[in-house]
């Protein structure tokens, strides 16, 4: 799981208001290189949560991402690069998303997150 | 399809380690994948910008949805509620981000961030109920109101689905309709029972009053019109040919009168023929004994 995805999930059970972010209980992380596309991480910019962005990577044991970004830091390469290392090549192996509401902990086994729900979930 | 899996067992039951591997290594379920997923990624409409979209592939199974959408460059995030899809998946190496997760639970995606969805062969396992906790109702108004949801403004899903019936299209097309979704149901080749293809496309937000529903494809690909209302019409007629009741006798029939013959034996002397003249028995029943 990529921290794309991450940004994106939320805790979806019955009850919870905020589901979001869901915290990185992280065992394994493994780096797979990907092409970059410039255009795609400034589209990607304006929709990423940045602080939930930032804690993130941080629980994968990446941590060279500036706690504030905004869109004028998007000129930069450097910035670009770690912004798509970050985004898109960072990998959660092995580990747990927790609930930030019910500390409800869903299993990610062989990169795969288990959202299943049990019935009283629902 | 010779025989529904929906009916057989539940998805993440039928699916197993063995129905997983043999579903993505038949060659011809992959070609039947990616033409499908062609089709509803050409229904999809995205904007020709150059920029990859970020879409959400609904019952990706292995893979091989998703791995259309890899090729035309965008980005995926995969659901499925069947693990064994999924490790087959992790093994053929698939580009997109993959989830286990059940879309009658509704989705778990944060409001407006998708650009669109696409699934193949998926929606139509909620319309089983596999558990007695499930409802098929609302099982699909989860999916489609947590869809409606994690959709950006103005992007649309396209559901390729195999309907039991015409109940069952309705079902999942008003469940769309609740949710919020415009849009409504596309056809290809809606007159051959082996290649019929139903598409749903739905479009999400404001711009949907201008939003446009391609054609269906006939058998030379070119568009059919009146889809929807030949489909109907098709299905009434092999309903009526079926269950028509047998006529009804008519017991009270009345028997034409005296100015009908009269006027019969006129017609029938313009036109020439040899005609009895009218006489005072004219018209009159004979007795009974002939």
């Amino acid at each position: 799981m990529r921290l794309i995805t991450h940004n994106m999930l939320s805790s979806n059970i019955k009850g919870v208001v905020n589901g979001f972010p869901l915290r990185i209980e992280a065992e394994k992380v493994v780096e797979k290189t990907v092409e970059m596309n410039g255009e795609f991480l400034k589209k990607m910019f304006e929709k990423i949560d940045w602080k939930a962005f930032v804690d993130a990577s941080r629980a994968m044991g990446y941590t060279e991402l500036p706690e504030e970004a905004d869109s004028s830091m998007l000129d930069s390469d450097e910035f670009l690069n770690r912004f798509h290392h970050a985004l898109l090549e960072l990998h959660l192996e092995e580990g747990v998303l927790v609930c930030p509401e019910t500390g409800r902990r869903f299993p990610v086994s062989k990169g795969i997150p288990n959202m299943l729900l049990h019935e009283d979930e629902v | 399809m010779a025989s529904r899996p929906e009916v057989i067992a539940p998805p993440e039951i039928f699916y197993d380690d063995a129905e997983a591997r043999k579903y993505t290594s038949s060659s011809r379920i992959v070609q039947i994948q990616a033409t499908l997923s062609e089709r509803a990624l050409e229904l999809l409409a995205l904007p020709d910008d150059g920029v990859p979209k970020l879409l959400l592939d609904i019952g990706c199974g292995s893979g091989l949805s998703g791995e259309t959408i890899s090729e035309n460059g965008h980005h995926w995030i995969g659901l499925d509620i069947s693990a064994s899809m999924l490790n087959v998946a992790v093994e053929r190496e698939v580009e997109g981000d993959l989830l286990l997760g059940d879309m009658g639970q509704g989705i778990g995606i944060r409001p407006g961030v998708m650009d669109g969805a696409i699934s193949i062969s998926a929606v139509q396992w909620l319309c089983n109920a596999d558990k007695s906790s499930h409802n098929p109702r609302l099982r699909l108004k989860a999916f489609f109101t947590s869809l409606y949801k994690c959709l950006s403004n103005g992007a649309r899903a396209v559901f390729q689905v195999y309907p039991e019936n015409i109940d069952q299209r309705e079902l999942i097309l008003n469940a769309a309709m609740h949710a919020g979704f415009a849009g409504g149901i596309v056809v290809d080749f809606p007159h051959s029972s082996k290649k019929r293809k139903e598409f749903l496309v739905l479009t999400c937000g404001q711009c949907s009053v201008n939003a446009s529903i391609s054609k269906g494809k006939n058998e030379d690909g070119e568009s059919c019109s009146d889809d929807d209302s030949e489909d109907e019409e098709n299905q009434t007629v092999c309903i009526s040919d079926r269950h028509r009741p047998r006529k009804k006798q008519k017991n009270n029939k009345v028997g034409k009168g005296k100015e009908w013959l009269l006027r019969k034996k006129e017609q029938m002397r313009r036109r020439g023929n040899v005609v009895p003249p009218n006489t005072k028995y004219t018209g009159r029943k004979r007795k009974d004994r002939f």
